[in-house]
Formats: structure tokens, sequence, C-alpha cells
């Protein structure tokens, strides 16, 4: 084993059926100097406190479960380094969703806007098996293959200031889902997707704070997949292919 | 108590349990479909697999040779109609996939690319740089949700199947949101419900893959088939057990003892040429005899060897393999553009599982099982990286298929036989839960039913050291009757979910064990001191392992043959 030091991790607990508001409990816990923070929180439930709820599962940062602040920001926990922090360390939900239990957030409005960009391949006429599988280059992937490396681990919700604010936008990860299958060479379904884009909390509700891209783990620039999404559904409307909702 | 009817009920949200899902709407678009998942679909497992699928795609490769490969792979275990069936679907399936947006990397002239991978006697491993698994569960998730008639049921955790009959009626799933049991009724139930690694101490697995379908299907009197074949990937990280893929092997890797040597070419492992393209298997073995000679490296958590890309070259590392980048800089802080990897053989897959046919049909009216959780016998006794993502997408399809058809002609079943099923069930998880009385921790169960599995059922066996797993099995399984749970709330309670798996897994550990101990032979990743070669002549044919009360039964079911004969397995 690596060293094994001494650390205090601080929780917010929260338990709707006995808790009005949050609280928060501290863990004085021996740490080994390669744990990550996932590490310390799952020594916490199998040794201290198994009353604790959090979610995990690859932990190796592919699975998106492990999404939680620390000390503050947010951060996959299976991938954030314990000796990132000093002796204490704070560890919450993810901001900007509702609290389930502990650090357990709830997720359906995320998926409801997931939907909503219709993140599949739309076609005129559907491809039959039979002819075989679709030619598309090396550049043709590059250009959208960035936007498909999304987890779905929520950081860029927790870090948008307008996620905050605007209970409709669509968000950072959503667009950046939806951006991906405007660009794929495969897909002609942007026509549809854009009035989505569109509409009110679409594109243009970012403020362009930037911070979505600043916190993603997996380097997906969710803000460049705004910008562009903005100037490619302007460019759709200009042309006249799609009206945003309501304006008819 | 809620109760839901749907036509089919599918466990899993994983690569074959979607495909299911999707097919079963494929089949007939007005049946309407229950997926239910423990975690979000996005979160299953498959998600971690990285190297790629099987199909094949290019002008030199042929379906014979596919089939032979997987054949061979599995040391004549696999059953060859299955064989022959699953290569044939193998190219349709993956160019599906391609249909649906999966982000398959190409060749320059925009056809897909493949990679070669161990086993393989050409390159027949499509793949999506090093995020195959991901990219795939992506897809598939992303595009079932435009059909409204498969609805979700996510963080569900299903713990019982309900019987009519002798027939399956659908299941009984605890709501982890809001801790009510409910049942989602269904005339036809597909398990996708993937693997049980975290049965071992040391996997590549996830902690979610605690073998959940495999019990529910065992106590519901269908066997376990072929579970003693448990396969160990060559190299994994030591400490965590993440998984560095296949592909860097495929991609030109090369394997290096504390010497420095490529042992695989150095000495003799019987992978002849093959060297490091050689099957998991035999790798894993290679790699434990060199540590035993004295010719491996010293970490702080064990023995290990190197697993060197540095010749490979950056560029290509970054095109080809950044995920593995990513992992050995994050997870051992060691970069491979300029720096060996350390690697050891990890629990990785279980080629046995519940015993199905070629539909997925077990022989449980109703009852269908594909992708990890099933044994439909096409890995028999080693499967060969990069089939497995294939086989979820090729037996998923079958087996959403064939459930609908099931489903038409079978009865929804008495709805208070089966109320009183789901409040019988309640009643045994409204125990768990706080339950205040016993001597016994999760976490300590679960690591000494690890420690037992690592030291009884390890890439080698022998009958003193699988026996020892047996009973300490057995013992452990009486503990777990005295285990103590804290947690009282009913919101978002972890601790009862541990609690559930955990005895699945000691269901199937113990599964897992007897099998081994009974087989006297050495066979793909069945390797005994004691037994050393291989035994046609007593044993070419599956085990079952069936649920009793009184401690497993072993049973036998012979091997579908037919287009390969059996040979010695050298490479
Ligand atoms: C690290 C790693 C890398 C791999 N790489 C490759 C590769 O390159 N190529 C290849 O071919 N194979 C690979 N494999 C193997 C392959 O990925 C798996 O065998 C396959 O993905 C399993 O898919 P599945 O759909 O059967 O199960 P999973 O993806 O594990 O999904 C299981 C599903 O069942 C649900 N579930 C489980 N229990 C319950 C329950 N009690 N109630 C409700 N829902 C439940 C889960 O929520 C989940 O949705 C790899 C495996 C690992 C671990
Ligand atoms: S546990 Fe899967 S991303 Fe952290």
């Amino acid at each position: 084993m690596s060293e094994v030091t001494k650390k205090t991790v601080v929780v917010t607990r929260f338990d709707p059926d006995q808790d009005e508001v949050p609280k928060t409990q501290s863990y004085e816990i021996p740490v080994q100097s390669d744990w990550k923070v996932l590490d310390a929180l799952n020594y916490i439930k199998d040794e201290v406190d198994p009353t604790l709820s959090h979610r995990w599962s690859c932990r190796m940062a592919v699975c998106g479960s492990c999404g939680m602040m620390v000390n503050g920001e947010p951060k996959l926990t299976c991938k954030d380094a314990l000796s990132n922090y000093g002796n204490t360390i704070e560890v919450e939900p993810l901001a900007n969703f509702p609290v389930v239990r502990d650090l357990v957030v709830e997720l359906d409005g995320f998926m409801e806007r997931f939907k909503k960009v219709k993140p599949w391949i739309i076609r005129a006429k559907e491809l039959a098996v039979e002819e075989g599988a679709t030619r598309q280059s090396p550049q043709e992937l590059a250009d959208f293959k960035q936007w498909s490396m999304c987890i779905n681990c929520m950081l860029c919700y927790s870090a948008c200031p307008v996620v905050g604010n605007d209970p409709h936008f669509l968000g950072p990860a959503a667009i950046a889902l939806g951006h991906r299958y405007n660009m794929d060479s495969r897909d002609e379904g942007s026509a549809e997707r854009n009035e989505v884009m569109l509409e009110e909390g679409g594109v243009f509700a970012c403020s362009y704070a930037n911070e979505c891209s600043e916190v993603c783990p997996k380097d997906v620039d969710p803000a460049a997949a705004v910008q562009q999404g903005k100037a490619l559904s302007l460019l759709d409307w200009a042309k006249g292919l799609v009206l945003p909702r309501g304006s008819e | 108590m809620e109760v839901i009817e749907h036509d089919v009920v599918v466990v899993g949200g994983g690569a074959a349990g979607i495909r299911a899902a999707i097919a079963a709407i494929e089949e007939d678009p007005n049946v309407s479909v229950a997926m239910v998942s423990k975690v979000y679909p996005m979160r299953s497992h498959t998600v971690s697999a990285e190297g790629g699928a099987a199909a094949v795609a290019r002008e030199d490769d042929t379906l014979e040779m596919h089939g032979y490969d997987t054949v061979k792979g599995s040391d004549f275990l696999g059953d060859q109609h299955v064989i022959e069936y699953f290569v044939e679907e193998a190219p349709k399936e993956l160019t599906l996939l391609e249909h649906w947006g999966c982000p398959w990397s190409r060749n320059e002239d925009g056809t897909v690319a493949t990679r070669a991978f161990g086993g393989m006697t050409t390159k027949r491993t499509w793949f999506a740089a090093d995020k195959v698994g991901f990219h795939m569960l992506h897809a598939l998730f992303q595009h079932s949700m435009q059909f409204d008639r498969i609805v979700r049921y996510d963080e569900q955790f299903v713990t019982r199947l309900l019987m009519e009959d002798g027939a399956v009626k659908g299941v009984v799933a605890l709501d982890m949101r809001q801790g009510e049991v409910r049942l989602i009724r269904g005339r036809a139930v597909v398990l996708a419900t993937g693997g049980a690694g975290k049965c071992f101490p040391f996997t590549t697995n996830g902690n979610i893959k605690t073998g959940d379908g495999m019990a529910l299907a065992y106590r519901a009197g269908v066997p376990l088939k072929d579970m003693e074949f448990v396969q160990y990937h060559p190299t994994g990280l030591p400490g965590t057990g993440i998984l560095i893929t296949e592909a860097t092997r495929g991609e030109g890797g090369h394997l290096k003892n504390s010497e420095g040597t490529r042992f695989l070419v150095e000495y003799d492992y019987g992978l002849g040429t093959k060297a490091e393209l050689g099957p998991r298997d035999m790798i894993s073995r290679a790699i434990i005899q060199e540590i035993q000679a004295g010719r491996g490296i010293e970490g702080p958590y064990g023995q290990y060897v190197h697993l060197d890309l540095t010749h490979l070259g950056e560029a290509k590392l970054k095109e080809r393999l950044p995920f593995v980048l990513e992992l050995a800089r994050t997870y051992v802080g060691v970069d491979p553009v300029t720096q060996p990897i350390p690697i050891r053989p990890v629990v990785h897959y279980m080629m046995g599982g519940v015993d199905t046919n070629i539909d997925g049909a077990t022989d449980l009216p109703g009852l269908y099982a594909a992708g990890e959780v099933a044994c439909v016998s096409m890995n028999g006794a080693n499967r060969l990286g990069s089939n497995s993502l294939t086989e979820c997408l090729v037996f998923g399809a079958r087996s959403g298929r064939c459930a609908v058809a099931f489903a038409r002609g079978a009865s929804a079943g008495d709805e208070a036989s089966l109320r009183a099923q789901g409040e019988e069930e309640a009643h045994r998880i409204e125990t768990l839960r706080g339950k205040n009385k016993g001597g016994e921790t999760i976490a300590g169960v679960r690591r000494e039913m690890q420690q037992a599995m690592e030291d009884g059922c390890g890439v080698y066996r022998e009958q003193g050291s699988m026996d020892a797993a047996v009973s300490a099995l057995a013992q452990l399984k009486g503990r777990y009757a005295d285990l103590v749970l804290r947690d009282t709330s009913k919101v978002f309670n972890t601790e009862i979910i541990a609690a559930l798996e955990l005895g699945n897994m000691l269901d199937v550990a113990e599964a897992v064990a007897v099998s081994a101990a009974q087989r006297q032979e050495s066979r793909g990743a069945h390797t005994r001191r004691d037994f050393t070669t291989r035994d046609d002549q007593n044993w070419l044919h599956h085990t079952l392992c069936h649920f009793d009360p009184a401690g497993p039964r072993i049973d036998r079911k012979p091997v579908t043959l037919g287009h390969w004969e059996p040979e010695e397995r050298k490479y």
C-alpha cells in the first residue's frame, strides 16, 4: 500500500424522512496517498457509517455516476485525487439539482432535456442493414467526435450560472448532444433539432460564462458547442428552414 | 402496492438490455416494453468496455474464420450452432449500430476501421478509439429514446421473479428513490443484468456487477451453466484493477518482464508467433509463471509485469488509445508515451451464466437471458476479446424478438396471486431495513467472500483450495443471516441494496466454486495444477449448477459440436 495519513471529510447529509434541512457530518479517516475522493467516501460507507448514500460504479471516470461538489467545485470524485486537497475536504451534492438524499441528486429534469434535443440519427429515409455501413471520412468523424464524448456526469449543470436561474434552459450537456447529431454527416435532422435549440431555454439562453467547459472532466467543451449551435441554428433560421416555435 | 403492466419486461439497460428492448419494438411496434435498471442505463458497465466489437468486415476475412477462432478460443466448449449463428449476425448488428450513430473509427476511404485482437486471425474488431463500450451504449440508449413504447424504470432494483404455474409473469422491483416495492408485470421477462466480477476482490468490473440476474434465475430453478470459467484479463492496473485494453496489444504493445524481455516471444507459452496477440487465458498464465520464476517487478500491490507502448509513438497513442493514456496517468501516475505501464492479471468476465438455448430462452417458460448474465454457450471455456459486446447485440436482439413471440401466446397471470408474492417480498425487504440485530457487517462478509474466491478460484486452481472456497462460502452464507444494517431510511437506502447484492453474490460465488471443484481437467480459463491437461474423453460437456436449499447440485449437458472437430489448442 502507499503511505497512510489522516484526513477529515465533511459530508453534507440529508434524509427527507428525518431532516428539515441538510446538515454536515465530519469523519476523520485514514487515507492512502493514491486515493481519490470516492475512495474516502467508500471507506466511510464500508467501515464507519453505512447510512451514507452516494452513487458510483465504474471508478474509472466513464460511467458519470459520481459527480459531487468537492470544496465547492463540481468534480468527478473517482478521478479527483485526495492529494489535491488539504487535511479537510468538504463534499456536497452537485449544485443546481434537487437533492434526493445525502450526496444523491435528482436527474429527472436532466433526462427530459436530454430527450428534447432528439439525440438520435434522423433521416428522411431509414437505411436498411443490407445497404451496409455508411461511409464517413475521418474528417467527417472528427467534426462531431468531441461532442460525443460526454459521460452525462452533469458537472457542467452544476457550474452553469444560467441553469441555476432559468428552469427552461436546456443546459450545456443537452445542447452539446444535440449539436453532436447536427454535426454528424449521417444525420438529416438538424432542422427539427434546431427548432428546439431556438426555443426559449435553447442556445440563446446561454450567457457564455464558459464555466461548463472549465469543469468538464472529458474536455467536451460544451461552451463551444453552444456557440457553434447559435451560429448554425441562426443560419438555418435565416434560410427559412426553422421558425422558433410559436412565431408562425 | 403499485402494479404496472407491460407485455415484455427487460431487466437491464446495458448493451444487451437496450438491444433487447429495441428488438422487441422492431418485432411488434405495438408491444409495450418495460426497461428496468438499477442504475440509469448510461451508467451500465457496458460503458467501460474499451477495445472493440468483433464482426467480419474485411475482404481477407470469412465467417468460417471468425467461427473457428471463437471455437478454438473456447477450448471447444462453445456450442457450434450458436457460434455459427453469432458470426453470421455479427456484421449486421454492428452495421445497425453504425446506422444508429455509433462513431466507429474510420479508414481513409470512409469504411469502418478494424483492429487486431487476441486470438483472432485477422483484423476484425470494430472500434471507436478505445471507448467502444461507452460509444455503443450511448448510441443504443440515445436511439432507444425515440420509442415511446419503451418505458424506463431507472434506479429500480429487481429482487425477485413473479411466478405462476411454473411460468414467469414479471418482476418485483424496489424503487430506490421511494423505497417502495412495486410489481412490474409482463408475460415474458428478459434478464440482461450483466456479469458478477464483484464476487472477486480484484476485478475490472464496476460496483454494480454483482450477478443479480444469475441469482434471480438460479433461485427460480434455472441452472447456471459453466460457472467455473472465469476470465482473467492479462492487463489490469495493480491496486484498482482498472482495465488497460487488449487493444494496446492489438495496436502493437509488448509485455515485458523485470529483465525487459518480451517473455511471450522468448519463452514457450504455447502461443507461437501470436505472442501478445494470443488469447487471454494463456497470456494470464504466462504472466503468473513469469512472476513465479522471479521475473516479476515488486510494487506496493504485489508483483507485476510491464505493458510497453513507448515504441508506438505519441501520435498513434493519442489517436487510437487516448483513454489508456488518461487511465494510466490518472490511476497509476504513469505516462505510456514514455514509460511502461504496470499490469497484472485481473478478474474480468464470466463465461458462465444463466443456461439458455440459442433463442435466449431458459427452461422456465417466459424467462429469457442475454448478454453477460447468460450462457448461450458461445464463449465456452474462454471468451475471445471483443466477442462479448457483439454477443450482447446478437443475442439481446434475438431474445427480445423471441420474448415478444412468447408473450403473444401467454397469459398475464392472476393479479391476486402475483400481489401476494409482491407483499411477501416487500416484507422480506422491510425486515432487512435497519435490521439492528446481528454481528456481521456487509463489508466484512463481502471482503471474506472475495478473498475466498481469489484463494480458491484464481488463475491456477487445485482441489484443496477450491474445496476450501466451497466450505468458506457455505459458512459465509450462514453468517449473512446475521448481518446488521443501520440505515432506517426508505429514501435511497444504498445499504439495503448492498445487502441484497451481497446475498446474490454469495449464491453466484458458491456456484462458481462448486462448479470449479468438480471439473477434473484443465480447459480454457479453468486451469488446475492437479489435472493439467484437457480431457475430452470425460469432460467435453457443460456443467450445470442447480440451486438447492441443501447446497448446489451439479449436472451436465452435452456440447453441440458438428462443424469443427476438437483438436489440441495451440497457436
Ligand atoms: C473494463 C471492461 C472492458 C471490456 N471491454 C470489452 C471489449 O472491448 N469488447 C468486448 O466485446 N467486451 C468487453 N468487455 C465485456 C463487455 O463489456 C460486457 O460483457 C458487456 O458490456 C456486458 O453487457 P450487458 O448488457 O450484459 O451488462 P451490463 O452492461 O453490465 O448491464 C447490466 C444492466 O443490468 C442492470 N441490472 C443489474 N442488476 C439489476 C437488478 N437487480 N435490477 C435491475 N437492474 C439490474 C444494470 O443496471 C445494467 O443496466 C469489457 C468488460 C469490462 C469490465
Ligand atoms: S464512478 Fe463512474 S465516473 Fe466515477
